[in-house]
């Protein structure tokens, strides 16, 4: 819309002509000036502007449309009135029956927590006939980090729904649904999103993958402003295909660390702080999500899995349908299991926080240690 | 005053300077005739030139002489008689209403920012359902206009704080008025929706054309009472190069929000995402759009987590004395802190 051309908008001919010979020629060049600036470029007098000014205001203006009418639609046109059921029951009725189409979903976490696993899973409820409860369309799985396995993929598919992987041939039609891209570059990455954004509406592609979003940005080597610029280019365009082409988004996001009770806060808040002198201060690390605030905002529902004391928890951390709620949760040969379909209510900020502690703190300081050896490798052998 | 004043075109005015006249009251004071022949243009041209510029010189004459009657202009004490009348919108919690001196006042240009997940989304649906509350039950009975550029309007989230919306206002009049009680069934939660005018912004050309559209649009529709605008930062914070331009597109764009605000005596709302920011030595959050920006809107509240609860800070506003208090998002929508939700789901400890 914003790039419709102006000569094309049934304007009277003689105003649409000069701003055609200004070098006006979509309604973003207009809309970008003020009507003074307009009245100085076009030469003409105020009143004409602002009426060619509303004009293209109207045209460009995106359609108004009542809440009743968009429910309606959706409960009409798909399925689950635009929901992807995650088949873990209280999930699925916190968020008013699973992931919602159109906008974007994150899953946050430290490694080893199931993120993948859940992408799997849900790649596989997408795949899956429309009366076995799926979405009975393709799947386009970007995976960065080469972490896709077709095999534990097969695994979940016949454990978790054993009367459709059983028929001979389905297995191969169900895995056979699943795309898998594997970008190695952000540009690379950009380039795919434009090339799914032709298919996906002639393929019936009806979920996209995107694991991990971290790794993509992370691994990029330039850092700082213009790492923050590309992000957010891609989260729109991100934003913008989802929302076109009403499907779910799915996206996994890595964790850091964070030195100290460095936690932000507003200038009003840090004065009232200044004078409590009894915060000590640690020097503890905590985990907070990558890609900083910019993406957290620009992610209508988080989800953030972690452990706590050797159990695994899945908490709703962001979602504008349902309340802070927490669910326990363990990884079986069929894929993610909620331990407790009732959930535990959050109170507090409590819900962002990512704990990794148990047996997974073991398991991330090996890698951690390992990854240290391997860059004092390489190190040497420079 | 100078033709520079005169809203007519950059070569009409430099012939107009170049035939000599300088001051209105020059031209005020030629024939059309003369002045077609002067500066070379049509007969209706130069009629139009001669309309604009005895309105403006008399405009200009009678300020000088009586200072009360400049058009447009409002008495501080008229100013305060129409500030009593004017209405406000609850937020559903009675304690950000009381720091609120009652609720979003129309009129005015509100902004409202915090961190991801705090509730900026549900408090923009929650005053586009109140907005809605009828007359007899001390709302305004207006209808809403929602604008929304990040894809996180939520018609199911919508429809719940509805249905609670209309039961608390059948709880109401259970109390005041016993016999009341054939009005509440005629509110539906769909009517509700009905009335909740929705545009999904996609670009930030299709927001600024947007606030340029709405002022026919609410002309059109007279009842809107609230523009919610979630958020206005999204698509200036993605793919922007040239901060300039951006300024300048914001800084006209708050100015229209207050135009309408004011014009339609409408409430505007409009949530901010928070950015972090450097400042003596360490990293402090602070609403995006920078500091131009935070100039431009009446009043500014921030949403922050105090300890385990959500807290309201009323950050900027020439009105109200800066305060904070508790809310909470409750599955009904936004409500007081205290309030007993009685929720049926175990308490973490």
């Amino acid at each position: 819309m914003a790039n419709k051309l102006i000569n094309q908008m049934s304007l009277p001919k003689s105003i649409a002509n000069i701003f055609t010979a200004r070098n006006i020629i979509t309604a973003k060049d207009a809309l970008s000036l003020t009507e003074f600036e307009l009245m100085e470029l076009l030469d003409v007098g105020m009143a004409e502007v602002a009426s060619a000014m509303a004009h293209i205001s109207e045209v460009v203006c995106p359609p108004c449309q009542t809440a009743l009418l968009l429910m309606e639609q959706r409960v009409r046109n798909e399925s689950m009135a635009g929901h992807l059921p995650t088949r873990l029951k209280g999930l699925d009725e916190a968020l008013c029956g699973g992931i919602p189409f159109g906008v974007l979903t994150e899953l946050v976490g430290p490694p080893g927590i199931g993120k993948t696993q859940f992408c799997l899973k849900l790649s596989l409820l997408a795949s899956l006939p429309a009366n076995f409860g799926g979405l009975d369309g393709r799947v386009i799985y970007i995976d960065v980090e080469s972490k896709f396995s077709s095999k534990r993929l097969i695994e979940i598919g016949t454990k978790s729904f054993p009367e459709i992987f059983h028929k001979k041939g389905m297995a191969q039609e169900m895995a056979g649904r699943i795309l898998i891209l594997r970008p190695t570059s952000l540009s690379e990455f950009a380039e795919s999103l434009h090339r799914i954004k032709v298919s996906l509406l002639q393929q019936q592609v009806k979920l996209l993958i995107i694991d991990s979003m971290a790794a993509l940005v992370l691994g990029e080597h330039d850092c700082g402003a213009s790492k923050q610029q590309a992000l957010g280019w891609h989260v729109s365009f991100i934003k913008s295909l989802a929302e076109f082409s009403r499907i779910p988004i799915v996206l996994t996001n890595q964790v850091r660390s964070q030195m100290g009770d460095e936690s932000l806060m507003y200038s009003f808040q840090a004065q009232s702080r200044s004078t409590k002198e009894d915060v000590p201060v640690t020097f503890d690390s905590h985990l907070v999500a990558a890609l900083g605030i910019n993406w957290a905002h620009a992610v209508t529902i988080r989800l953030v899995l972690e452990s706590k004391s050797g159990q695994r928890f899945i908490k709703l951390a962001k979602s504008p349908i349902s309340p802070p709620l927490a669910f326990p949760f363990n990884i079986t040969s069929s894929g993610i299991v909620l331990l407790d379909d009732n959930g535990i209510e959050m109170k507090g900020p409590d819900i962002n926080n990512i704990h990794c502690q148990g047996l997974f703190l073991i398991f991330s300081v090996v890698k951690s240690a390992e990854c240290i050896l391997n860059k004092y490798k390489n190190y040497l052998e420079r | 005053m100078e033709i520079g004043m005169l809203p007519i075109s950059a070569s009409k005015r430099g012939k107009l300077l170049a035939a000599g006249y300088t001051t209105l009251n020059a031209i005020s004071r030629t024939s059309t005739t003369i002045l077609a022949r002067e500066i070379e243009v049509s007969e209706s041209e130069a009629s139009e030139i001669l309309k604009f510029a005895t309105k403006t010189s008399a405009l200009d004459r009678s300020s000088g002489s009586n200072t009360n009657i400049i058009d447009g202009g409002q008495t501080a004490w008229d100013m305060l008689n129409e500030e009593r009348y004017s209405s406000l919108v609850t937020t559903s919690c009675v304690d950000l209403d009381n720091i609120l001196g009652g609720g979003i006042s129309c009129k005015e240009v509100t902004e409202i920012g915090g961190v991801p997940g705090i509730g900026k989304t549900q408090i923009g649906i929650q005053l586009a359902v109140n907005v809605q509350i009828p007359l007899d039950y001390g709302g305004l009975g207006g209808k809403a206009i929602y604008i929304d550029t990040e894809g996180s309007f939520m018609v199911e989230r919508v429809l719940q704080i509805a249905e609670a919306c209309i039961e608390d206002m059948s709880e109401y009049s259970h109390h005041f008025h016993k016999d009341n009680q054939a009005y509440v069934v005629k509110m539906h939660p769909n009517s509700i929706l009905e009335n909740i005018f929705y545009f999904r912004v996609c670009s930030y050309t299709e927001q600024i054309a947007l606030v340029n559209y709405l002022d026919k649009f609410i002309t059109e529709h007279k009842d809107v009472k609230i523009i919610i605008i979630d958020s206005v930062t999204f698509h200036f914070r993605q793919d922007f190069d040239d901060m300039a331009l951006r300024t300048r597109l914001l800084g006209e764009m708050s100015l229209k929000f207050m135009k309408l605000a004011r014009n339609f005596s409408l409430a505007v709302v409009m949530l901010n995402q928070v950015t972090t920011k450097h400042i003596e030595g360490s990293f402090q959050l602070t609403l995006a759009l920078g500091d131009s920006w935070s100039h431009s809107c009446t009043n500014r509240i921030i949403l922050y987590w105090n300890g385990d609860e959500r807290h309201a800070y009323i950050d900027k506003s020439p009105s109200l004395k800066s305060a904070s208090a508790p809310y909470s998002v409750t599955s009904r929508g936004i409500r007081n802190c205290n309030s007993t939700s009685n929720s049926k789901r175990i308490k973490m400890v």
